[in-house]
């Protein structure tokens, strides 16, 4: 199971890859996952792309997939519609045609006062994908930010879990 | 003073100023002074297998590397428990201001606790007589030859004191092997700081600048006495100076005991003269405003 | 502490072992940790930076008891690290390509003395171009300068390397220092679960460094000396000796370090369906696992395909790799690093192991990952199916031969 996380400089793709990298390895009787970004100068703003992978077995092959079994984008306009870099769920206010919708920018000013969306992303992810629950998502929270952050990453998550279900 | 033989057994020239100013150090510091040593003319000639000369601790560090390998061992030693002990590093002026300063430099930032000495004699002796930035003004070295229409070294000598004082280090002073007592008393004073200190002593290479090898004392009091060395100490920052040169007019004889320096014109002769005088004037302007 | 070294314990194999999700570097500075050198000094390069952030954060808590020095320089680094040492402290520095080159002359300095560092490269081009990416030039272009060169593929071998590394480096009669390598990025800041011992089992693995020849006030020592043409064969063949040690003393330590922490490694070398292949891609680093998954791919093609990874490049494993291809049609050599001029320079070890072992198997090899070009699982398909239509010699992927 592979995830490819697409977004802009800042918005914490990486994080959220590591958030369900930790989510799906550190529990009990978890498997086995690696997360890493795409390699590359970074700058505020600019496109990015996060990898989390994931498997029953040790994964051992560390290279970048082009097209995963999902494809998160924190962004709605770096979404390429038709060719999507695996199942996209989208982080947008509008629906979105071949792709599920989260208003993670909302549930992120709801939240955070800004809009912050990439624990809800992956909240989102959680629950149309199934191989993790929520409580593993708040785990891998704990194991990979800072305890301040914790409580409002959290509930964004909880928050797109459950919008994500309503669309499902 | 310790009465035992810190450095000996080694092969240095006759006459070696950087062979006493190792020596009398080692013995101002006592059994419980480590000495590192980068490629250099000490360490060329005391430590070559079987015959090792150093009664302390002793190590050959990278050329580069003097400072911060003294940093290191004096971290390794604190790891161990060992308290009450300093290291001193003897490297030569290529080895301090050429090839040695970046590490010099990152020691006294950091503020490690060593003392550092310079055995200035005023050029690369150990690679047979080669230009250093601490190499005078006018001085035939083999790569400032005098010969043809060249006449020595047309570079003026690094302010090596200065550029340390300037990092603002406890103690940085001048001293020469031919006044042992000052030079001695400065070892010790460097010692009984906690901190980095730096000492620059002006050490004569008979072999290098063309002189019998016993006139090395000598040729180290001249430079002193003419104004040529000024024995200075930056202490906390305010720099004092020694006594005044005591002859200013003994500059010309001075230099013609050195063959280094047989080659000079007249206005060489004068320009050195001038330079001496204006570092002088300049040194007690600084340390006549720090009294103050 | 950043927040993912931050572990949850749980119990196993009768001690507190625990859990973090941490990226290679991490993970290293957590085996670091546990080795518990007395002096970390090293100077910031990319990639190898949060290593020492994460070391100068532990020393700054208080969960690693060590002096930590701000180097001005990688030169000055492996300086204070040889002085360290000389002074019978544990030390550890790390670095990375141009960072490994400013302090070459270091290197063997700190071999010829028996100084038992353990310095942690992260792979990196070296320019120019100027490149920050991954690929092995750095470490490969300084296997002769008498220094274990080990190679990691993930981030519990890096961890587990930190520890075993010291009890390598230091058996006295090894006294040899040892480079671990970590793949610039896909290595050092791809993220994974590794288990982490508790500092009491390292202790137990690991105890105190006490050597008996270093600095003493007691007994002085003069250190670091000349040698002339009389004596210099005498120390170099001695420390030749040193560093071949280090395979039997790699084999005591991993067996203990399996009946310690339940994890097994393999001595220099690391065998995937190597047994009854007939084409093995000889590679090592973390570039291992795809071209495992290659291997699998082509089995499934029918094609009997092995792996051979090199964990160590020095000592060199000339015989176990003779061994393991004994029974192979052809090999090939996959690295990130060439010779220019030359060949790759694993290829041309690994020739050399082959011919004096008298083995006439066919080699090739494949220049890749250079400036972090990635190497895929498809690239190594190919390599194989290269192999099995008889190519030899030398060609760089996505290029050409040479």
């Amino acid at each position: 199971m592979d995830v490819v996380w697409i977004g802009r400089g800042g918005q914490g793709a990486f994080t959220a890859a590591k958030v369900l990298g930790a989510a799906y390895s550190m529990r009990e009787g978890g498997g086995y996952a690696l997360a890493f970004p795409s390699f590359g100068p970074e700058r505020r703003g600019a496109p990015v792309r996060a990898f989390t992978k994931l498997s029953e077995k040790p994964v051992s092959n560390r290279c970048e997939v082009s097209r995963g079994d999902y494809a998160v984008y924190l962004d709605e306009t770096l979404f390429p519609g038709g060719s999507a870099a695996g199942a996209p769920i989208v982080s947008s206010r509008e629906a979105v045609e071949g792709a599920i919708a989260i208003d993670a920018r909302g549930i992120g000013e709801g939240i955070f006062g800004s809009p912050i969306v990439n624990t809800a992303m992956l909240g989102a992810l959680a629950r149309v994908w199934g191989g993790v629950s929520l409580d593993d998502v708040c785990e891998g929270i704990e194991r990979v930010m800072a305890e301040r952050h914790w409580e409002r990453n959290k509930e964004a998550a909880g928050a797109a879990y459950d919008a994500a279900g309503d669309s499902l | 003073m310790d009465g035992g033989e810190p450095f000996m057994g080694h092969r240095a020239c006759a006459g070696c100023g950087g062979a006493l100013a190792v020596r009398i150090a080692l013995k101002a510091l006592g059994r419980r002074a480590v000495a590192v040593l980068p490629a250099g003319c000490m360490s060329a000639v005391g430590f070559n297998f079987p015959q090792l000369c150093f009664s302390n601790n002793a190590i050959i560090s990278t050329f580069a590397g003097t400072a911060s390998m003294m940093t290191g061992i004096a971290a390794g030693l604190r790891a161990r428990g060992e308290r009450d002990f300093k290291v001193v590093g003897f490297a030569g002026d290529g080895g301090t201001a050429d090839i040695g300063i970046q590490a010099l430099s990152g020691a006294i930032d950091r503020g490690d606790d060593m003392i550092y000495i310079c055995y200035d004699n005023e050029g690369y002796m150990n690679t047979g007589t080669q230009r250093s930035s601490l190499t005078p003004y006018g001085a035939r070295t083999t790569t400032t030859p005098a010969a043809g229409g060249a006449r020595g070294n047309r570079l003026e000598k690094k302010n090596m004191l200065e550029i340390v004082a300037a990092h603002g280090i406890p103690y940085a002073a001048t001293a020469s092997v031919g006044y042992l007592r000052d030079y001695a008393r400065k070892v010790e004073k460097a010692a009984a700081i906690e901190g980095p200190s730096y000492i620059q002593v002006l050490a004569p290479c008979p072999t290098g600048w063309g002189a019998d090898p016993s006139e090395t004392i000598d040729l180290a009091r001249e430079a002193v006495d003419c104004g040529l060395w000024p024995l200075a100490e930056f202490e906390g920052g305010r720099l004092s100076l020694g006594a005044e040169p005591r002859d200013p007019s003994l500059l010309r004889a001075h230099l013609a005991r050195q063959a280094r320096f047989a080659h000079l014109t007249d206005g060489d002769l004068r320009r050195i003269e001038e330079g001496r005088d204006r570092r002088l004037d300049r040194m007690r302007g600084r340390a006549a405003k720090e009294e103050c | 502490m950043r927040e993912g070294l931050r572990a949850r314990g749980h119990i196993h194999g009768g001690g507190e072992v625990t859990r973090a999700f941490v990226s290679g570097n991490e993970a290293l500075a957590l085996g670091v940790r546990l080795a518990a050198p007395k002096v970390v000094c090293a100077y910031p390069i990319t990639p190898q930076t949060t290593v020492v952030e994460r070391l100068s954060e532990m020393v700054a808590d208080g969960s690693l008891n060590a002096e930590f020095i701000y180097a001005e320089s990688e030169h000055s680094a492996m300086s204070c690290a040889i002085g360290a040492s000389a002074a019978g402290a544990r030390a550890f520095t790390a670095t990375s390509s141009q960072g490994l080159l400013y302090m070459a002359e270091c290197l063997p300095y700190a071999a010829g003395g028996r100084f038992p560092i353990v310095m942690m490269n992260a792979n990196r081009s070296v320019a120019l171009p100027w490149n920050i990416y991954g690929d092995q030039r750095d470490s490969i272009s300084q296997l002769d300068c008498g220094w274990i060169q080990a190679y990691a593929q993930d981030a519990q071998e890096a961890l587990d390397l930190a520890l075993m590394s010291y009890r390598i480096a230091e058996r006295p009669d090894v006294s040899t220092p040892f480079m671990i390598n970590l793949d610039g990025f896909s290595l050092t800041h791809a993220c994974e679960a590794v288990d982490v011992p508790s500092p009491e089992q390292a202790r137990g693995f690991l105890p105190p460094y006490e050597p008996e020849d270093a600095m003493d006030f007691g007994r002085p020592r003069n250190m670091g000396f000349s040698a002339g043409p009389e004596h210099n064969a005498f120390f170099k063949y001695r420390e030749h000796l040193g560093i071949l040690r280090a395979r039997d003393a790699a084999a005591e330590a991993e067996e203990e370090f399996g009946r310690a922490f339940g994890r097994r490694y393999t001595g220099l070398v690391e065998e995937y369906m190597c047994g009854d292949a007939d084409f093995v891609l000889i590679t090592l680093g973390s570039v291992a696992g795809a071209c495992r998954d290659a291997a699998d791919r082509m089995r499934g093609e029918g094609v009997r395909a092995g792996v051979l990874r090199i964990r160590y490049m020095r000592p060199f494993p000339s015989a176990e790799i003779a061994e393991a291809v004994s029974g192979a049609e052809a090999v090939a050599v996959l690295e990130k690093d060439v010779s220019f001029g030359g060949t790759g320079t694993v290829f041309a070890n690994v020739n050399s192991a082959l011919y004096s072992a008298g083995a006439r198997i066919p080699s090739s090899n494949y220049i890749g990952g250079l400036g972090g070009a990635p190497v895929s699982e498809g690239d190594a398909c190919e390599i194989f199916r290269r192999m099995a239509s008889g190519a030899t010699g030398v060609r760089f992927i996505g290029m050409g031969g040479a």
